[in-house]
């Protein structure tokens, strides 16, 4: 005997199968993605931070650093942008002391602050701050209106002037978005340093948890002196330098 | 007596050919913009040092007049002035076009303006930023509920409550502009909350210069009789909003001089910027203030629209360069990073600015697309009174 089909059955049936398939597919989903959180929790309880100790650092360690970002995260090949134009995540500075003429030299970029300016001027959320102190950017909700970099205090941020080619997968950069130092936010999430942090042979450049009494970063921190730029700001950055 | 409004005939000879020169303009900015999108904004003038440049100038120029344009509506319903009542509808009808040809570079600017959306899905309330994309769209659904106020007889008696509340929205509107510099705590230059009235005031002065000029120049091409009530009273209400407008950017830079810290940025546009002192002297005080005043106030000279005329260009054109001096200037001059210490290498210096054609393109498109908006409106829809001649429009006239 054949049965025809009749509308209420198809609903019927049909929507028990999506139903079914929808509950499936969301609880593969759902484990899969807390298998990943679980390996690596984004939380309040760390903070990552770095401290810059200008004594030790030489310059040619902080040109190194510029070149290990360059080659982790893919920028500083633009062509045709000039000038102040090229995107710069990273760069050498050079501070003379007005009053005794002592020259420093630092790297400065994101400062990835707790209190981030840039953060707060975003109209569209897209300059974000992860509970673990890590300053970013999200690409697809950024409108390049550039607010940001008008409120960011260290010139750390750059707009993206020109089409790209030749992307690193894990560092999708886009023509027409902000973009800077997002603390090599791969690696630190597979439990590796930031490439600038790793280019430097020396305990010049720590990187770790401000947070983790036992780190290096924070027992360092306890017994060095250290600035924060612009702390006047009351920003309260996690790059931290010793030195300056 | 009784105000008759009526539409423009629009089948002039003139009337095309205005259309037409404005056309040209609106394609051109169309043209400049499908270029730097293509291309990215490599081929502009700006860079990550002036991230807003020449579109941002005329933007911001086009939305601070914008909010002043309504003013002579706001005179007439939230203060009872009975001379400015006639004039209403074309005030609300030139602030909307302003704010939308201001808008429109605004977001053509941007570096994705194909995100439009996201713009209008996602906001962040800290942001002010967001909230300005909130207090225009407002402005909008405001001041087209008040013109529908003062066009519909059954709604007339509304207009007064709908026009407070447009006048107040407008206040909160030019404060939220001029908050987007006021709360920039790291740039020297911004950090002052004495923006924000003075955008108010700034909006005043551009509003009203382009309403003038609307005014006449309509009522001179549509030869419609326009008496010299109406239009001294707003070359007076003119000469004092210009004033106004100097002695905050006199409070302005002298109280910024008494501080240290920014006591570099003060020199640069006062003393020592080159261009942008060349600009603030000679472009935004001499040409955009004294000079104006000097063709209003001038006893030789009261009653002469001519004048009345190229005074109220002449503080467009100032207030296009004060919002230069504000924004590009501001962002020239380097922030103070290291207090107490001198950047020798990586940063600092002035930042250098060309604008290049196809920023300044959109910029005038910006002020194209306000203009052929308000000549199409006025034909569209009755405006205009018919005769703003003294009889007619001077509560006070003796004949």
């Amino acid at each position: 005997m054949s049965k025809t089909l009749n509308r209420r059955d198809f609903i019927k049936t049909s929507s028990a199968t999506t139903v079914g398939v929808a509950t499936i597919a969301s609880g593969i989903t759902l484990t899969s993605f807390a298998v990943n959180a679980n390996e690596n929790p984004v939380t309040k309880d760390k903070r990552w931070g770095m401290l810059v100790d200008t004594n030790k650092l030489t310059e040619v360690e902080i040109d190194g650093m510029v070149s290990a970002c360059q080659q982790e995260n893919g920028w500083g090949s633009e062509v045709h942008s000039t000038g102040d134009q090229k995107p710069t995540w990273v760069k050498k500075l050079k501070v003379q002391d007005k009053a005794t003429g002592k020259i420093t030299s630092l790297p400065l970029m994101c400062q990835h602050c707790e209190e981030p300016p840039c953060v707060d001027v975003c109209p569209t959320n897209a300059s974000m701050k992860r509970e673990d102190g890590i300053v970013l950017v999200d690409k697809h909700l950024c409108i390049g209106c550039r607010y940001c970099m008008m409120a960011c205090p260290y010139d750390a941020r750059s707009f993206v002037h020109e089409e790209l080619t030749d992307q690193r997968e894990h560092m999708p950069r886009g023509k027409g978005t902000v973009e800077s130092c997002t603390l090599c936010v791969h690696k630190v999430d597979n439990g590796e340093s930031p490439a600038c942090v790793a280019s430097v042979n020396s305990d010049a450049v720590i990187f770790g948890d401000l947070y983790d009494p036992k780190s290096n970063i924070n027992q360092t921190l306890k017994k060095v002196q250290s600035a924060q730029i612009r702390a006047d700001l009351d920003l309260n950055t996690g790059v931290r330098y010793s030195g300056i | 007596m009784n105000i008759r409004y009526e539409e423009t005939q629009g089948r002039s000879l003139g009337f095309y050919a205005l259309i037409a020169g404005l056309g040209v303009f609106i394609l051109a900015a169309l043209g400049a913009v499908l270029y730097m999108e293509h291309y990215g904004h490599y081929v502009t003038g700006m860079s990550n040092r002036i991230v807003w440049g020449m579109p941002h100038v005329f933007a911001l120029f086009l939305i601070v007049a914008a909010s002043g344009a309504l003013n002579v509506a706001s005179i007439a319903s939230v203060f009872q002035k009975k001379l400015y009542k006639p004039l209403s509808r074309l005030s609300g009808l030139v602030a909307l076009a302003l704010l939308a040809g201001g808008l429109m570079v605004l977001v053509l600017d941007l570096g994705r303006p194909d995100r439009l959306i996201v713009a209008m899905t996602e906001y962040n309330f800290k942001s002010i930023f967001a909230w300005n994309i909130i207090l225009y769209n407002g402005f909008f659904v405001i001041v087209a509920v008040y013109l529908w106020m003062m066009f519909e007889r059954r709604m007339n008696k509304f207009t007064s409550k709908a026009g407070l509340a447009a006048f107040s929205w407008r206040l909160i509107l030019t404060t939220g502009t001029g908050s987007i510099f006021g709360f920039l705590v790291a740039r020297q230059a911004y950090d002052a909350v004495i923006m924000a009235p003075m955008f108010i005031i700034m909006s005043f002065a551009f509003g009203l210069a382009f309403f003038i000029l609307i005014l006449m120049a309509s009522y001179k091409w549509t030869e419609r009789p326009l008496g010299d009530a109406v239009v001294n009273r707003l070359g007076s209400l003119l000469g004092v909003f210009v004033a106004a407008v100097m002695y905050f950017v006199a409070v302005k830079h002298l109280g910024n001089l008494y501080l240290a810290e920014n006591a570099g940025v003060e020199n640069f546009i006062l003393f020592d910027g080159g261009i942008y002192t060349q600009l603030f002297w000679y472009g935004q005080i001499i040409l955009g203030g004294l000079i104006p005043m000097a063709l209003i106030y001038h006893p030789a000279l009261r009653g002469n629209r001519s004048t009345l005329g190229l005074a109220s260009i002449l503080i467009l054109i100032g207030g296009v360069i004060q919002l230069y001096i504000i924004i590009v200037g501001g962002q020239a001059y380097p922030m103070e990073m290291f207090p107490g210490k001198e950047i020798l290498e990586g940063y600092g210096g002035i930042a250098a600015y060309t604008p290049s054609l196809p920023e300044i393109m959109l910029g005038i498109g910006g002020i194209a697309v306000s203009l052929i908006a308000v000549t199409l409106l006025v034909k569209f829809l009755p405006f205009l009174p018919e005769s703003l001649a003294d009889e007619v429009a001077d509560p006070h006239h003796k004949s």
